[in-house]
Formats: structure tokens, C-alpha cells, sequence
């Protein structure tokens, strides 16, 4: 085991994967020899070389499309784009076309060795464009798998199993904890299962769940409500898309209460898609309305930043008024 | 580069002007069959020319037959690339049969060169079961793993990044192929061919960008397009090695498709090539050109017919005759009818498949879905006839 903050599991799961597969190849703005803004790829160019790590010009549509083309042709793509809320020029690409590769030519063709790695989320004084949480636009898209990961550990697991993954993945790293999130990560390499969940503490008396850096947030709000007596069941989603619905149904069938919590805006919002399934398939046991702690339906803001983010206190609030109902 | 101070320096202003850089077009056979005077004719023996101009002629049949059927309501779509067929079939035949094709929509002549059989065309037009896309795509989206051919899809330019990410693969795999992307003129507008482009030549890709300008994207005529000399002088600013081709000339295309070839295996460079041409036919079975263009401007484009212009090379060369060549024509509509006819005997694709290919193992929430679907219709066979005998799973099929 070694301590590693977030962005050293990151690196330290390509180097990995890199070494373990001389086909994988990491490329985007800035991840060259300068090893990307946040330090991701730090050193990978000059231990696998430059044609297998690369900076590209600056075109986010272009640099999934050459992404798309590179997996299709049996590579394994691991693309960057350097923040969340640049990832939009690649919608097309991501959502026409990585998406649909294998359905639209009946297997002939594929994009499974593609892996899209991208910082998400606010906390960060970022404002409108260094602080979004996209990851509902892609959830809505048959055919990608969404992974969020909250620490160390996470990061290094969730991404070694998407860069292996058979199908495309977008990877969000959640940036405000990126040198924050410090734990014990195990040196060799491992694989965390995409698709499950991970119940990350019991309780019995409410059902919290949210994912990536919003687990913080979701922690501190359980222990200010374990003071007040009220028991929380803490799960991290992970793999928004395909969700496991199976370890939440029985959470929440145990607890008969459920708060879902994201930094997103509310409409439209993961938590909405969670709710309604939940209801469906769990209505007998449901004590209280399904909670939900998000964004504001807004812009995300700079100077009302604190305000904005559903953070402990506004999660505690409504688990108070869940058990209370 | 552009930081040294040998640059050339001016003291007063000057503008170039966009029109400064007029790209010639390269031509070598004449539309009577004779060659240009200054123009050379590439190697060509006569079974490559056979080869050549038998696809174009199927390439036509196809054609005429698809829009017929579509028209009699057997197909629900098709787009006709009659006019282009010397840039179609040109670029396939000057290639490796390994370099990968990634096409727009309007170039089946290259996949008809490459040994697409009538039947497999078929398969796809009528989205029947042995369809390699399983019924999932409109008509005329083709595709074909063992041809090198990737699947086309309908969003416009998507393919040209991705040619250059496949290329890229290439250079990795060092085993000398290369990849050329077909686009038209109208694509050329969209913002993947500028991200395409630039990161071909700064990556140093073995890829081939082939551009159909055949004047016009649906209705909107090339000026409605572009201000400046169509798309070649693009590849110039981006450091791109480039030519302009008569695309109706299928000499000029082979010569400098090989060229082109050549310097993409051999240098690691991509090149932009401009074919000139004209869509003869309307866009798609959707389209009516009359409303937007000229009969005259029309008849002037069928006067320089591709396959005429090849017919007549070959009856000069001595290859071919009149007799042999009505004769190939009428064999070539028989064999287009005669493989619909059996394509359209062929069943759909089970039911099973909506939810198969998504991912590379259907999830729990899929199969879910699909158990929901087979209940529902198990409840209303009439209103499903032909899904309703479809609702044990298919033999063979690998649930994962």
C-alpha cells in the first residue's frame, strides 16, 4: 500500500495500464510532456514515449473523433478533456457516434477501447466553465458507461476497469479533491466493477446516495444527524450509467427512506431518473417522499458559490424532514 | 515557424487576397477517350481497366434499380452517386485492399470495387436479416468489416477525425496501411473536417482526405458554401500536401489517388484531395432538384458522363466493344433485380437483436426492458404480427 492523493491514483492507474498494454494510448490538451493542467499525466510521455502520449491541438471535437477512429481501429484511446464543461464540442461525437458504434454496424465495428477521462465538478471558485457536473446529458445515451469515482482507491480501481472496459466510458474526476482526497492505495494492479455500487456505511433508519466528491458532503451530513439519533445507510453510486438498481432497491426496502443528493442542477438531474425507478420499484416500502439535495436550476455561480452547493447542511435538513414526515 | 525572424518582414501593409491561390485542376483523358496533349496515362493493364469500369457500370445499376424500387415503395430510401463514379471507383482502385475506407454516403462505387456482392448491397437496402447492421440503419448505410469499409453513418464529417485517429492507429501498427476519408463539399463547412485536418498534419497521419465537390449539398449550390477557391487551398494553410482532380476523369483520380498513397505509407503525411464532379441525381429519394437548378446546367454535366468518358478510352485502347458493353449493362440490371428479389424474400431480424450490440453484453436493465416488450406484445400479437412469432430467443444468439 502507498498514500497517493486522488490525482496520483490517476496517474499511477494509466501508468499501469500503459505498462500492462502497449496498445494503450493517452493524448488530449496539455497532457504531453507538461503532464496535463492538473498533473494526471505526469512523466507517462517520457517513460512510453511520444507517440503514445501526446498533446493534440486544441479542438475537444477532434480529439474524441481522432479518440473514436484510434479505438475502432483496435487501440485503446484514453482521451482527455481538460475540463467537464469542455466536453460539449465532443457531444456529437460521444453521442452519435462512440455511442451508436457497435449497434449501427451490428458488432462489425467498435469503440470498446475508448476511455474518456474529464475533471468535473465545482468547489473551486471555477465559475460557469470550471465547475459543471454533465454527467445527466450522458446518462440519457444507450450505449456509453458514466463512472464517477470519490477517492484514491476508487480512482485507481474504477479506472483501470474503464480503460479494460469492452465499451466506451466517460470517467469524471471529481477536480475539488483531487489533492485533497488523500488514502491508502494498493501499489499492484487492481479492478473495481463498473456497474455496482458500493454501500460505504449501514444504517437503518434513511437511505443517502450520491457519488464522487458529493460523498464528502453526504458524510458529514450523516454524522451530524448520527448526533441527533437518526441512522444513515451511506451508498456511492459510482457507474451512473448502467446503475445499480438492485443495492439501492434493498437499501432503501430496509430503510423505507431515500435522499439523493448531486452538485448538478435539479431538473433533469441523475437524482430525478434514481427517484422514479425507486418509487416503481419500491413503493410499498417508502415512508417518506424520495429527497432530493442539488444544484439550483441555474448557471453554475462564482461569488454565491457556497450558496449554491447542496452541501452538508442543506443534506442534513432534508434528512431531517424525510424521518420527520 | 512563425516566430522566425528570417520570416519575410513588409513595411507597408499588404493583404493577400483570398482569390491569390488558384489550384489548377490535373486532367488526363479527354471526354472522346483521347488523352490531354501534355498528360501521360497512368499503368493501367486491361484487366484493372475491366475492373474498373465494370464497377462503374454496376455501380449505375444499382443505382437506377435502388431508386426504382424506392420509388415503387419496395425500399424506404436511397441516394444515388450517378456522376461520381470515376472518383468512387478511382481512389478504391488505386488503393491496398487493406487501407481502411471511411466514406460519406455517396461512395458504394468503392465498395463495389472492393467485392461488395449485389447480395450483401441487398441485405442492408432491405434491412432484412442477414443485413451486417441487423436492420438498425437507414438504407445506403453500409458497411463491411473483411472490405476494410467502415460503417457509414448520417451524421455529416464525423468520419474525418475519426480518419485521422484510425490512421494514427496505422502509423502505430507500422504495417503500411493507410486510411482515406470521403466527404462532399458541403461536409467540408462542418467543424470535425477543420479538427480532422489539422490534426492529421501536425500528427503525422498516414490518411487520405478525399473531397467530393460535386457543387452542390441538397440545394445549396457550392457559392452558398464557400467564399474562397472550393477546398483545396484549406489544405494548404494546413500544411497539408494537396491536389485538385477532375472527378469525372478516372485516370487523373487513380494517378493521383496512387500518389497521394504514396505519400501517405511512405512519409507519414496526409493529403487533401479536391475532386471536381457533378450530382447528376437528386440528393436522395427525399429530394427534387428541379426546384433549385437547371435543366441546361444538368445536360452539360451528362455530356461529360464518367462512364462515357472511360467507355471511350477503352474502345480506343482496343480493350472493349459497343456489343460487349450493352451487354454488360443489361446483365448488371438483371443481377441487381434478381439479388432484390431475394433480398426482399429474406426475413427481419429478430426481435432479439434491438437490444443486442448496445453494449458489448446487453445490461440487466436491457434485458428487462426487452422481457417488458415480449410481454406486451405476448398481449397484443395482432397489433405485432410480425414480432409476435418472433418471442422465444433466436438459436445461436449469445446472450452473454
Amino acid at each position: 500500500m502507498a498514500k497517493m492523493n486522488l490525482l496520483q491514483a490517476v496517474n499511477n492507474a494509466l501508468d499501469i495500464a500503459m505498462a500492462a498494454n502497449e496498445r494503450v494510448v493517452c493524448f488530449g490538451e496539455d497532457v504531453g510532456v507538461f503532464g496535463g493542467v492538473f498533473r494526471a499525466t505526469s512523466h507517462l510521455q517520457e517513460k512510453y514515449g511520444r507517440a503514445r502520449c501526446f498533446n493534440t491541438p486544441l479542438v475537444e471535437q477532434g480529439i474524441i473523433g481522432f479518440a473514436n477512429g484510434l479505438a475502432s481501429q483496435g487501440s485503446v484511446a484514453v482521451a482527455e478533456i481538460q475540463f467537464a464543461d469542455y466536453i460539449f464540442p465532443a457531444f456529437d461525437q460521444i453521442v452519435n457516434e462512440a455511442a451508436k458504434f457497435r449497434y449501427r454496424s451490428g458488432n462489425l465495428f467498435n469503440v470498446g477501447g475508448l476511455t474518456i477521462r474529464t475533471p468535473y465538478g465545482g468547489g473551486i471558485a471555477g465559475g460557469h466553465y470550471h465547475s459543471q457536473s454533465p454527467e445527466a446529458y450522458f446518462a440519457h445515451t444507450p450505449g456509453l458507461k458514466v463512472v464517477v469515482p470519490r477517492n484514491p482507491h476508487q480512482a485507481k480501481g474504477l479506472l483501470l476497469a474503464s480503460i479494460r472496459d469492452a465499451n466506451p466510458v466517460i470517467f469524471f474526476e471529481p477536480k475539488r479533491i483531487y489533492r485533497a482526497s488523500v488514502g491508502e492505495v494498493p501499489e499492484e494492479d487492481y479492478e473495481l466493477p463498473l456497474g455496482k455500487a458500493e454501500v460505504v456505511r449501514e444504517g437503518s433508519d434513511i437511505t443517502l446516495l450520491a457519488w464522487g466528491a458529493q460523498m464528502e458532503y453526504l458524510e458529514l451530513a450523516a454524522e451530524l444527524a448520527d448526533k441527533e439519533g437518526i441512522s444513515c445507510e451511506l451508498i456511492d453510486l459510482r457507474t451512473i450509467l448502467p446503475w445499480d438498481v438492485e443495492t439501492v432497491a434493498a437499501s432503501v426496502k430496509k430503510t423505507g427512506r431515500l435522499l439523493i443528493s448531486h452538485e448538478a442542477p435539479i431538473t433533469g438531474g441523475f437524482a430525478g431518473e434514481i427517484a422514479t425507478t425507486i418509487q416503481e420499484q419500491c413503493f410499498l416500502h417508502l415512508e417518506s417522499p424520495i429527497a432530493r439535495v442539488a444544484g439550483l436550476d441555474v448557471p453554475y455561480p462564482l461569488a454565491l458559490e457556497k450558496e449554491y452547493i447542496p452541501d452538508q447542511w442543506k443534506i442534513f435538513e432534508a434528512i431531517k424532514s424525510s424521518v420527520n414526515f | 515557424m512563425n516566430t522566425d525572424t528570417k520570416d519575410r518582414t513588409i513595411y507597408k501593409p499588404q493583404f493577400i487576397r483570398g482569390d491569390a491561390l488558384k489550384i489548377p485542376t490535373y486532367r488526363v483523358l479527354k471526354q472522346d477517350g483521347s488523352l490531354y496533349k501534355n498528360a501521360q496515362a497512368p499503368e493501367v493493364d486491361q484487366p484493372l481497366a475491366l475492373r474498373i469500369y465494370s464497377s462503374m457500370v454496376r455501380t449505375r445499376m444499382l443505382d437506377e434499380r435502388g431508386l426504382a424500387s424506392q420509388r415503387q415503395g419496395r425500399l424506404s430510401f436511397y441516394m444515388q452517386s450517378t456522376g461520381e463514379e470515376a472518383t468512387t471507383v478511382g481512389f478504391a482502385a488505386a488503393l491496398d485492399d487493406q487501407d481502411m475506407i471511411m466514406t460519406q454516403y455517396r461512395e458504394q462505387g468503392a465498395l463495389v470495387y472492393r467485392g461488395f456482392t449485389l447480395d450483401e448491397f441487398m441485405n442492408q437496402l432491405f434491412s432484412n436479416a442477414l443485413d451486417y447492421g441487423k436492420g438498425r440503419q437507414m438504407p445506403i448505410h453500409y458497411g463491411s468489416e473483411k472490405l476494410h469499409f467502415m460503417t457509414i453513418s448520417s451524421t455529416l464529417a464525423t468520419q474525418l477525425p475519426q480518419a485521422t485517429g484510425y490512421a494514427y492507429g496505422q502509423k502505430l501498427a507500422g504495417e503500411g496501411h493507410c486510411t482515406v476519408a470521403v466527404f462532399g463539399e458541403g461536409a467540408a463547412s462542418e467543424g470535425d473536417f477543420h479538427a480532422a485536418l489539422n490534426m492529421a498534419a501536425v500528427l503525422k497521419v498516414p490518411a487520405i482526405f478525399l473531397c467530393r465537390n460535386n457543387g452542390y449539398a441538397i440545394s445549396t449550390p457550392a457559392s452558398e458554401q464557400f467564399a474562397g477557391d472550393g477546398i483545396a487551398p484549406r489544405g494548404i494553410g494546413y500544411g497539408m500536401h494537396t491536389i485538385r482532380v477532375d472527378g469525372n476523369d478516372i485516370l487523373a483520380v487513380l494517378e493521383a489517388t496512387r500518389q497521394a498513397r504514396k505519400i501517405a505509407v511512405e512519409q507519414n503525411e496526409p493529403v487533401l484531395i479536391e475532386a471536381m464532379s457533378y450530382r447528376l441525381a437528386a440528393h436522395s429519394s427525399s429530394d427534387d432538384p428541379s426546384g433549385y437548378r437547371s435543366n441546361a446546367e444538368e445536360a452539360k454535366w451528362r455530356d461529360l458522363d464518367p462512364l462515357l468518358r472511360m467507355k471511350n478510352w477503352l474502345l480506343q485502347q482496343g480493350w472493349w466493344s459497343e456489343e460487349e458493353d450493352k451487354a454488360l449493362f443489361e446483365a448488371d440490371r438483371q443481377a441487381v433485380m434478381a439479388a432484390m428479389k431475394k433480398a426482399e424474400k429474406v426475413g427481419r431480424p429478430h426481435i432479439d437483436e434491438m437490444i443486442t450490440d448496445v453494449y458489448d453484453i446487453p445490461p440487466a436493465h436491457l434485458q428487462q426492458q426487452l422481457q417488458d416488450l415480449k410481454a406486451h406484445i405476448r398481449l397484443y400479437p395482432e397489433v405485432y404480427p410480425k414480432s409476435a412469432l418472433q418471442l422465444d430467443a433466436p438459436e445461436g444468439v449469445n446472450r452473454g
